[in-house]
């Protein structure tokens, strides 16, 4: 029966839904039944391939040649000269460094082939939709051995053996956590998927999500059996309408084959999973506010002890993994856990995903051993800048991480070398920053997003933040003081120290960790009112090169507020008093003869 | 969809999807390529392709791909049909009917010799 | 018009869905929001669900002025959120948030006055691969430039699916 002759996986990760993966889709369809090739050809849209940068993409089978950057036209093109004719179409073919063609890059490019692949396994390969595709690689044999051979502590053993831990920021040991909740007395016990996503910059929760939901229902499955749970939750936000659209279908096709349920391969175990919606609050992906958010309340943090493991939802002891974190359970179960041992660091094991994005060529996912080094990742992996200014530093764990300065590059990547530098790996979102960034405007831009996530009950983050985001304003307007300088490094301390939960304690790491690396960047802004990265507006000015402007008029005609005069032909020249410094002129000049200046000229 | 219960019912539903998943994959012994120009399909490489994954499935042979071409520029022949397998010279046979098809994946594929009444051409352009 | 009957059918039916019994205020409120056109839980919305589920109305309006998706007053058809977080940032995202303020002549926080959208600044879609990233209702939209975003919003002005 099977006809197929060429499949095409067409990646469906939220990246290129929303550059226009499902007009490209559509258009293959048409043209495929156009040419009567239906049956030959299948379409399969596969979870995501991490190479965000040029999507949408696709991969054609079983040549396995790679299309980027597809249009609806491009789409067509494919059909008629790739799958009728034969013949390669290279102006979409996926290229490497310097423009190269790469018909086969995960093979050739460092991208794809210095990475090893065990939570994002399945992404781009299998159909997230289709259960069989699933076990097809192994899917749900896991479950099996679990329930059928082994007892909960055996289970426990094998993933503290393993070493694996917590992917979801603070790298907490998940056997222990899982043992923990298993000792815990108390005969109801919940099993609770942490897929509240929201450190900027990280998404591969959601592309795991989506692109193979099966993943996270057998693990919580051996969690929740491994526990003593017979119920589980995957807490979800609602930013993320497709992973919850397809972690529904995969939970009611789970259903259909018996994984989940009533006595489950006739083991006597039962195990169900409800999702459950966020609504657009950061702190819920803290733990305990989290619990209360299931269970209908404010997210609020509690107050630990107790610990979930103790006192959890519904005050029953619970269990909360996050979803990278459980992606990696069933491989370790089936291969064991010197396997898993193989890569990565002795105190860190395994791989990390890590969400590359800011100033860096491919942008996308990457899963990478541990103790890879942040040159190599940045640079061999990430293809370095696509501009070709230097980069400066890069940014990891979101607004509870710190900047790590380009001088550091060679330092591995595992929980405790970048803790040791004032960062932390996180989440895994790794921003990456060049010289027009000011670490200043960086600081700020994350208390700005703490002040507003703070869910206001205790006074330190409360209060705390929102004066040291009201001193970074001043510093970036031109109004601070060294004494400014000196007050946001203690009110940094003291929020650490005596905020309530995990959101407040490392809400300074941004100020407290650029402080460390660029204060000298702070010292420019205060003493001299300059911003050497000629970021901060108050702090600059824009100047017209009378040597270079040849009186084109683009920039009077494109600025807003009309401070820009001259004659055609004859060199123009700013209002600086008028000008609102929106930067506006300055992209749209081709003959560069508009620059910044600092400080800002009065 | 009866629900699962065993080893064996969870590995049935592997292999079959390993199957069809093989299909899209790279590392095969070898691949048939079925010349897919307007003039093989007005010839009937429709039915040509048709028959050979037939034939293959029903030898269980899951190492040779099946691929589709432009028109190789032997239109008069048509359907035409190109044996690769890896370390042999490529061999281009030409009106390939489902039947000749069909002989072509035993005699060739099985057994290894090439079908001499239907060769058109031996060895690359 | 709200159609209060239909509230109470929804409410009850997600009543029926849920296992436990207290955890399902959000939930509710979610399928709730799906039905009303303004994209908001009226009073007399809260007080129906307040009364079936048996919450306090001060919990439930708790839980509505908590959380950012929800909210008390109307707002716009098409809710745009925009990813205000560093990745869409150093990647001139400032510039689509100025775009989509001189196109529509609202603030953060405002609707239009036909009441078409709303403006809300998002935390991280988790979509940086493809940033300047927005989100309007339910649909992404990324690799944003100036003229993108505001072609974007007009089709959707002249009554265009997106």
């Amino acid at each position: 029966m099977p006809l197929t002759t060429n499949t095409i996986l067409i990646c469906a990760g939220g990246a290129c839904i929303s550059s226009g993966e499902e007009s490209v889709k559509e258009a293959l369809e048409r043209k495929i039944k156009e040419y009567n090739l239906q049956d030959a050809i299948k379409i399969v849209e596969t979870g995501c391939m991490g190479a965000c940068s040029v999507g949408p993409l696709m991969v054609i089978y079983p040549e396995g040649v790679y299309y980027q950057k597809l249009t609806p036209k491009a789409a067509e093109k494919i059909v008629e000269e790739h799958l009728l004719k034969g013949r390669i179409v290279e102006d979409y073919l996926y290229k490497g460094d310097k423009g190269k063609i790469v018909p086969q890059p995960q093979k050739e490019i460092p991208f794809f082939s210095r990475q090893v692949k065990i939570a994002t396994r399945n992404l781009g390969i299998i159909d997230p939709l289709n259960i069989e595709e699933y076990i097809a690689k192994d899917g749900y044999f896991a479950l099996y051995k679990v329930l059928i051979e082994m007892s909960p502590e055996e289970v426990i053993n094998i993933i503290k053996e393993s070493g694996l831990r917590g992917r979801g920021g603070a790298g907490f040991p998940t056997g222990l956590k899982w043992e923990f909740a298993r000792k815990s007395p108390g005969n109801e016990k919940y099993m609770i998927c942490n897929a509240d996503e929201g450190d900027p910059g990280a998404f591969m929760d959601r592309s795991i999500l989506e692109g193979d939901p099966h993943t996270i229902i057998e693990a919580m499955t051996i969690a929740g059996y491994a526990i003593g749970a017979s119920k589980g939750y995957v807490y979800v936000r609602a930013e993320y309408p497709i992973a919850i659209e397809r972690l529904t279908e995969a939970l009611k096709q789970a259903h259909e084959y018996g994984f989940l349920g009533e006595n489950i391969f006739d083991s006597g175990f039962s195990f169900d999973i409800e999702i459950r919606i966020g609504a657009g609050a950061f702190v819920c992906g803290e733990e305990t506010a989290l619990i209360n958010s299931i269970e209908g309340k404010r997210g609020q943090p509690r107050v630990k002890p107790p610990y979930p493991a103790q006192k959890g939802l519904w005050g029953k002891p619970t269990n909360i993994n996050n979803v990278e974190t459980l992606a990696c359970v069933p491989p370790i179960i089936i291969n064991g856990p010197q396997w898993f041992r193989q890569w990565g660091t002795e105190k860190s094991p395994g791989t990390k995903v890590f969400a590359l994005a800011g100033k860096i060529k491919n942008t996308g996912l990457v899963e990478v051993p541990m103790g890879i080094t942040l040159r190599e990742l940045i640079y061999e992996i990430g293809g370095g800048s696509p501009t070709g200014k230097k980069i400066k530093a890069v940014q990891t764990g979101g607004p509870s991480g710190g900047v790590i300065p380009e001088e550091y590059f060679d330092t591995p990547v595992d929980f405790e070398s970048l803790t040791q530098l004032g960062a932390i790996i996180g989440s895994g979102g790794m921003i990456v920053l060049d010289e027009d960034d000011c670490m200043v405007d960086v600081a700020k831009f994350f208390l700005e997003f703490t002040v507003e996530e703070s869910c206001g009950k205790c006074t330190p983050c409360r209060e705390g933040t929102k004066k040291m985001y009201e001193i970074l304003e001043k510093i970036t307007q031109g109004e601070g003081t060294e004494e400014d300088i000196v007050l946001l490094e203690n009110l940094g301390n003291v929020i650490k120290d005596s905020s309530l939960c995990g959101l407040g304690q490392t809400a300074p790491n941004p100020v407290l960790s650029t402080l460390r690396y660029y204060k000298d960047e702070y010292l420019a802004h205060v003493r001299d009112k300059k911003c050497p990265a000629k970021k901060c507006r108050d702090l600059i000015s824009y100047v017209i090169d009378s040597t270079k402007c040849v009186g084109c008029t683009a920039c009077a005609r494109v600025c807003p507020v009309s401070c820009i005069s001259g004659e055609v032909k004859k060199p123009h020249e700013i209002d600086q008093d008028a000008c609102i410094k929106c930067g506006s002129c300055f992209e749209v000049c081709r003959f560069g003869a508009i620059s910044k200046v600092t400080p800002a000229l009065d | 969809m009866s629900k699962i219960k065993s080893l064996e019912d969870l590995m049935k539903i592997k292999e079959e999807t390993l199957k069809n998943v093989k299909m899209r994959e790279s590392g095969k012994r070898g691949k048939i390529i079925v010349a897919m120009g307007t003039c093989g399909i007005a010839a009937g490489a429709k039915e040509t392709l048709n028959a050979i994954v037939e034939a293959l499935n029903e030898f269980n042979i899951d190492d040779i791909t099946v691929v589709q071409s432009g028109c190789m520029g032997l239109c008069e022949v048509e359907p035409t049909v190109k044996v690769e397998i890896d370390g042999e010279i490529p061999v281009t046979y030409g009106h390939v009917t489902p039947e000749n098809a069909k002989r072509i994946v035993k005699q060739h594929i099985v057994a290894g010799n090439p079908v001499g009444d239907l060769i058109v051409k031996q060895g690359e352009e | 018009m709200i159609d209060l009957k239909e509230i109470k059918e929804i409410v009850q039916e997600t009543k029926k869905e849920a296992l436990e019994e207290q955890d399902i205020l959000i939930y509710t409120l979610h399928k709730i929001l799906d039905k009303i056109e303004n994209n908001y839980i009226p009073d007399e919305v809260a007080k129906i669900v307040s009364e079936e589920l048996k919450i306090p109305l001060s919990k439930v309006y708790e839980v509505l002025t908590f959380y950012t998706m929800f909210s008390t007053k109307p707002r716009g058809k098409y809710i745009i959120r925009v990813c205000t977080s560093l990745p869409c940032h150093v990647v001139n995202g400032r510039e689509i948030i100025q775009a989509i303020k001189e196109e529509l002549k609202i603030d953060f926080g405002q609707t239009t006055n036909d009441g078409l959208f709303t403006l809300e600044e998002s935390s991280c879609l988790g979509l940086c691969g493809v940033s300047p990233v927005i989100m309007i209702n339910q649909d992404y939209f990324g690799d944003l430039t100036p003229e993108k975003v505001k072609e974007i919003l007009r089709k959707i002005k002249g009554g265009e699916k997106i």
